[in-house]
């Protein structure tokens, strides 16, 4: 059933009822194959995002700025899920209080306010009786330049974890050749620092090195690099220095892309032959296309098959291969995936006599894996300087990995 | 029924009860029985009846208590206007609580109780947290002179609230700055001309260094306020820039676009030469083509701007193809904008690859998608010429697939690359003819006609092809009517002899058993043409047709340019002004870049950039209707410069005769009314009859707001079937008018609907003199057929603002003008003194330059400016008691010869 579950007029100028044409709207919408994030209705505009099975939806009668709208509603489910563990029906209808301070504390007559849970969770509490005191008072963090991190955090011992994680995003066309490859990684922080530490992170970044004048061997250059809200953005445009105040716990440091021509790490090579009216043959090779030192790891190669196809048979080198029908999937699993190794999967499903004859979607092959201790363009963390003025010693700890992306592989069925 | 007699019992009992544990004494119970009643409101019960009950336990220092008591109020003061005013004490208080988080709460909440009696009281406490120690109270304190704007903007200007708004500019805190700046972009948006941001070098410093300290959301606002600043040079516009492009690394994507925004427009003050220019050029790829890994809604937006981007400054993502390509996973809103975009940067270097791409998607499942695939590819063949071979025989490959969408796609854009490369490739018309029978799309019919009449001389059985079509000539739909006819004409000019029979059926099928008057007159026409003149009828028939052009579905670049000023907005999702869909906004001025560098100042009419070379922007492919049209009128007016007056011949008294009565007429019609409060508003009148035009209806009127002459335009849908893809166009005209951007009708019309449309016009378009002067021939377009109608406008819309002449100017303009270019008019019956008459002219911009009273006699010495600079000089005598005005009119014409 579909019902409000919550909802705040921040500045009155939409009627609450419009909200009653949202959805007729948006399911006309998804019949006639026009679905768009953006709908409208007069002159009263929905924007939407969908979360498991809540709508978010703003409304407006004004020429809003949409990007705001967007980022701010997929902030709300940030917080809502930092605050309730898992945003749905339930963990609303149960915190409707804190809910609504949420709300008024998130946005004001349109204006998104503080909308850092760790700030918001020092004054806005769900255990409100209990902690009276401290949510009686502003936290000055709040209107801080610093507005995302607390004075007084106190660790015995001082630590930073620091993860540099490279997404593989690679598009194969059914011959073989690689249409689009790109690199996202991410580096993030766990941060167990007292006090207001200064922090300086060292990357062995390419136009940081032709900037000092250093050797480019072994230097990556990123396309482009986004920023925590703590990064000071002018210092590293002028100077390529990542310096920061570092929020308290976890955090998505920054993220960069890097557009070069990534040799798909591992390789798939398949052939779907359909034998209408009665089989149908696939065959799926796979190769790690990666140092030999190294191990993929959770392996999943996600193969389609037709939705009419019945009595699975599958033979594999290595790992399990499962049949998945609600997803029309093979999906073949391998646990551990050395690098310079080929393994073979071949499947055999039968076709009925009467076929379907409606023309079905050609999704490409998809692939999951995850390669420890590697990264595919070679960033490396060079150093992370950690000042704090009371003069402790911290230490800093790195990780690397290299995960799929979006990695898809067109097939020819 | 029995029901809900049932519920509301059990219901009213629980008020009851609810009322009893809100007025107990302890604290906690009290507490409860706040949070049951706001629970009931979440789920949409009414406990109004509560509303004194809960405002008594609004005097509590229980924090969880005051808001839940604050939220309510929120929820029903406006229900119960008069219980509301007991909340004022309590809020005047808490204003003055000694924790600053109870003095913002109360200040954030006061605000949104929007009853206007309450609203006194609140100004004291408001004008208090401005000045607050804290800055908490501070940053909420501004955003509630917004709200109270809102609610009484009188109230807000009168208090001196603005001037302290404008001050926390200059606040040390960067939160208390940000909000400041956003309250006052959303009060400047309902005051246009009030310069309240006030924006000067002075300013834009304080927000540039704000811009680095304040919350993500805080950069929002601050960037989208820079970008309604023009810099006073490029220097100004690149240093600003400079301080700008650091917002490009940050992780928010709407921090970026904002950024992109000002960057984009502050560009076109910058030289081209300049190296600095090039830099950022640079440095805006990589960000845009990072919003692409944004979750899917941000995508869309940032798609939608990369779409306008594109089309204004295409060198940008000229190497970024790749991450155009459609993922299996994206979704549908997402890949039909990557598609295009796709086919925007199609260029000789990467179209192999957008070929094989757009070939993988002509194969996929969801029609929608599949066809605008289709359709892409016949756009690069006309898009780049090296490329169009491949196409043709890809499109062949389609039509193999007898997918039968993708055949009849494929037979519209076909048709199209016939039109671009005449003669080139017939050979595959074989294969065409092969999938007649399959096309059942009107588009795809009426394409194949086309190509079958044009290359009737090589296809041997054209005449039988045509001919089985004939069969049900009735049952066809009016394009493949018209196309029909024409086709069966060409044919017969090209092979007289063997269909004669046929062209006389269709001939008589046209005339004499159709209802439809468009297929009649062009019957009549071909009948009359092809039995007086043959000869004549060939030139007509077989006349070589102009090409189309390479690009397609551009964007007016006066509106493209308007949307560039949107990023990131609403108006840059849909393609379309905020006038077009903001109620209110119609009086707003447009957005426009500012002038670009290297045109001196003030050289073109209101600094509107002019893209060189902009490509001509044609309708849609497939449609012979736009072509019509702009054969008919000559090419868009888009990016032409103001025509030289000069070549004009201009009598003097044509402009008074033919304008000027008519203006002083309708001053003189509303004399009356004015004493009562009225406001002259011309009626709108009927310029096209449902009758004249397949259904559609057109009334209008003209209309000059803030500056820009609107057409009002209100279109009717008469008739049975929905219109869509409208236009509009201008003949020439005597003053230049075009319209400033496309008709904007937002959706499909539907039967016995009816739209207003307001169409900001410009006065840059071609001139010609017209009879009578203020005539102005337009021509309509929709789905159905091309419309024309003529129809006179108000000389008054080209009244500029700024048609005060100066005293001394005046008089010596006025003794050097002729005699001759004098006429005098006499208006009755008007009921005004002069003062009334002179305020009420200065409303439609005739300015009163001096009056002097001789012998009982009012004389008002007016001025007006016409768009085209020519100034008019008038005198107006009013005798005192008396009702009638003579007017003497003088038009000066020595400084702007015509």
């Amino acid at each position: 059933s579909v019902f409000v579950l919550i909802c705040r007029n921040y500045k009155g100028d939409v009627d609450m009822a419009e909200i009653d044409h949202f959805l007729p709207l948006l399911l006309q919408q998804e019949e006639e194959g026009l679905l768009s994030p953006a709908i409208t209705r007069g002159n009263v505009h929905f924007l939407w995002i969908k979360h498991s099975n809540l709508y978010l939806v703003a409304t407006t009668n004004k020429n809003s700025n949409a990007a705001l709208v967007y980022a701010f509603l997929y902030k709300l489910v940030e917080v809502f899920t930092e605050y309730f563990k898992e945003l749905e029906e339930e963990s609303i209808q149960d915190n409707f209080v804190v809910v609504y301070e949420l709300l008024d504390e998130l946005m004001d007559f349109g204006f998104p306010q503080t909308t850092d849970s760790k700030i918001l969770q020092e004054y806005i509490t769900q255990e409100g009786n209990k902690l009276e005191v401290a949510k009686s008072k502003v936290p000055t963090t709040v209107t801080n330049a610093v507005s995302w991190r607390s004075e007084g955090i106190k660790y015995k011992k001082n630590e930073v974890f620091i993860d540099v994680i490279e997404s593989i995003n690679v598009l194969v066309n059914a011959n073989g050749s690689v249409m689009s490859s790109d690199i996202v990684g991410s580096i993030k922080l766990k941060t167990m620092l007292s006090g207001m530490p200064e922090l300086r992170l060292g990357l062995n970044d390419r136009v940081l090195f032709t900037l000092t004048g250093r050797d480019k061997g072994k230097s990556v250059a990123m396309e482009d690099v986004k920023f925590h809200q703590c990064v000071r953005l002018s210092r590293f445009e002028n100077d390529r220095t990542i310096s920061f105040i570092p929020p308290d716990g976890e955090s998505e440091l920054m993220s960069y892309r890097i557009n070069t021509h990534v040799k798909p790490l591992i390789w798939i090579e398949s052939v779907i032959e359909r034998f209408s009216h009665s089989r149908v043959e696939i065959m799926v090779k796979a190769k790690g296309q990666f140092k030999k030192q190294s191990v993929a790891n959770n392996v999943e190669i996600k193969v389609p098959v037709p939705s009419d196809a019945d009595s699975p048979k599958f033979k594999t080198s290595t790992g399990h291969a499962k049949y998945v029908p609600e997803k029309n999937l093979v999906v073949w699993t391998i646990k551990s995936f050395p690098g310079g190794k080929e393994f073979l999967m071949r499947a055999h499903f039968g076709l009925p006599s009467v076929e379907n004859d409606e023309k079905e979607a050609k999704p490409p092959i998809t692939v999951k894996f995850e390669i420890p201790y590697f990264t595919v363009s070679g960033i490396q963390v060079r150093y992370m300087k950690i000042i704090e003025k009371s003069g402790y010693q911290a230490l800093p700890w790195v990780r690397y990995i290299t995960q799929s992306g979006d990695y898809q592989l067109r097939t020819n069925s | 029924g029995n029901l809900s007699i049932i519920l509301n019992y059990f219901f009213a009992g629980e008020i009851f009860e609810l009322k009893a544990e809100l007025n107990s004494d302890k604290k906690e119970k009290k507490k409860e029985a706040v949070k049951k009643v706001i629970a009931s409101m979440t789920v949409g019960k009414d406990v109004s009846a509560l509303f004194p009950d809960v405002v008594n336990c609004m005097q509590t220092d229980n924090l969880e208590l005051k808001k839940l008591v604050y939220l309510y109020l929120m929820n029903y003061a406006k229900s119960q206007p008069d219980m509301a005013i007991m909340a004022v004490n309590t809020f005047v208080k808490d204003c003055e609580d000694p924790n600053p988080l109870i003095r913002a709460l109360a200040v954030r909440t006061m605000g949104c109780i929007r009853v206007d009696k309450i609203t006194e009281y609140l100004c004291e406490p408001l004008r208090k947290c401005l000045k607050d120690e804290d800055p908490y109270v501070r940053k909420t304190a501004a955003v509630c002179v917004a709200k109270l704007h809102d609610i009484n903007a009188q109230l807000v200007e009168d208090q001196g609230f603005l001037d302290t708004l404008k001050d926390l500019i200059s606040d040390s805190n960067p939160m208390v700055v940000a909000n400041a700046v956003a309250a006052l972009s959303e009060i400047a948006e309902s005051h246009p001309n009030s310069n309240l941001l006030d924006l000067n070098p002075q300013t834009i410093n304080k927000l540039l260094t704000a811009l680095n300290e304040c919350t993500e959301w805080g950069q929002i606002f601050i960037l989208d306020c820079l970008a309604n600043y023009t810099p006073r040079d490029d220097r100004e516009s690149q240093s600003i820039c400079e301080r700008v492009t650091p917002r490009l690394s940050h992780a928010n994507s709407a921090v970026v676009l904002s950024a992109v925004k000002v960057l984009m427009k502050f560009m076109e003050m910058l030289p081209k030469d300049l190296d600095y220019y090039g830099t950022l050029l640079k440095k805006l790829a990589p960000p845009l083509v990072t919003l692409l890994s944004a979750e899917p809604e941000l995508q869309y937006v940032a798609l939608r701007n990369i779409n306008l981007i594109v089309q204004k400054r295409p060198e940008i993502l000229k190497h970024e193809m790749k991450v155009f390509f459609v993922k299996y996973n994206d979704p549908i809103y997402v890949k039909l904008e990557k598609l295009d975009i796709m086919i925007r940067l199609a260029s000789q270097a990467n179209i192999a690859q957008v070929l094989a791409e757009l070939k993988e998607y002509a194969t996929e499942v969801d029609v929608d998608f599949v066809r605008k695939a289709v359709r892409a590819i016949g756009r690069c063949a006309i898009k780049v010429e090296q490329s169009a071979e491949r196409c043709v025989s890809t499109l062949l490959d389609l039509i193999q697939t007898k997918v039968n969408y993708v055949v009849q796609e494929a037979i519209v854009v076909i048709k199209d690359i016939f039109r671009k490369y005449p003669n080139k490739y017939e050979s595959v018309i074989a294969t065409l003819c092969e999938n007649l029978d399959s096309l059942d799309e009107p588009e795809a019919r009426a394409a194949m006609i086309w190509i079958v009449g044009e290359y009737a001389e090589r296809i041997d059985n054209a005449d039988e092809l045509l001919e089985s079509f004939l069969e049900g000539f009735h049952d066809e739909s009016t394009q493949v009517q018209l196309q029909l006819l024409t086709a069966i004409v060409k044919l017969f000019l090209k092979k007289p002899t063997e269909t004669q029979e046929l062209v006389q059926q269709v001939l008589s099928l046209a005339t004499q058993d159709s209802d439809n008057p468009d297929l009649r007159d062009r019957g009549y026409i071909y009948w009359r043409l092809l039995s007086t003149d043959p000869v004549a009828a060939k030139e007509v028939v077989l006349a070589e047709k102009p090409l189309i052009s390479e690009e397609t579905d551009l964007i007016e670049p006066t509106l493209l340019d308007e949307l560039i000023c949107h990023i990131g907005s609403l108006a840059s999702v849909y393609h379309k002004p905020p006038s077009a869909f903001v109620e209110g906004s119609r009086g707003v001025q447009h957005k426009r870049l500012p002038p670009r560098s290297g045109s001196p100042e003030g050289a073109h009419s209101g600094g509107a950039a002019i893209p060189e070379a902009v490509p001509a922007v044609i309708p849609s492919q497939g449609d012979l209707l736009g072509d019509l049209l702009n054969l008919d009128l000559g090419p868009p007016t888009t990016g032409v410069a103001p025509a030289p007056t000069s070549a004009m011949q201009m009598g003097a008294m044509d402009l008074l005769g033919g304008g000027l009565d008519s203006l002083v007429g309708g001053a003189a019609l509303n004399c009356n009314c004015q004493t009562l409060g009225w406001y002259f508003l011309p009626h709108l009148q009927v310029w096209l009859l449902a009758m004249k035009a397949k259904g559609l209806e057109i009334a209008g009127t003209f209309s000059r707001r803030g500056g820009v002459i609107h057409m009002e335009l209100s279109l009717t849908n008469k008739a049975m079937s929905v219109m869509t893809d409208f236009a509009i166009q201008f003949n020439r005209n005597s003053f230049g008018l075009a319209p400033a951007g496309p008709l904007q009708v937002l959706t499909p019309l539907s039967p016995n609907q009816t739209t207003e449309v307001s169409l900001p016009l410009s006065t840059v378009g071609p001139v010609m003199k017209m009879e009578p002067l203020n005539n102005l021939q337009v021509a309509v377009k929709n789905n159905i057929d091309v419309f024309y109608f003529s129809c006179l406008y108000p000389i008054s819309i080209l009244f500029v603002e700024d048609g005060k002449m100066e005293r001394q100017v005046f008089l010596a303009t006025w003794k050097d003008i002729p005699n001759e270019n004098e006429a005098q008019f006499h208006i009755k019956d008007c009921h005004l003194n002069s003062d009334a008459a002179s305020s009420k002219l200065q409303s439609s911009n005739i300015f009163t330059i001096a009056k002097r009273t001789v012998d009982n006699q009012d004389m008002l010495y007016q001025s007006i400016k016409l768009t085209n600079g020519i100034w008019v000089l008038a005198e107006l005598r009013l005798q005192a008691g008396n009702s009638n005005y003579t007017v003497s009119g003088v038009l000066e014409r020595e400084r702007y010869r015509f």
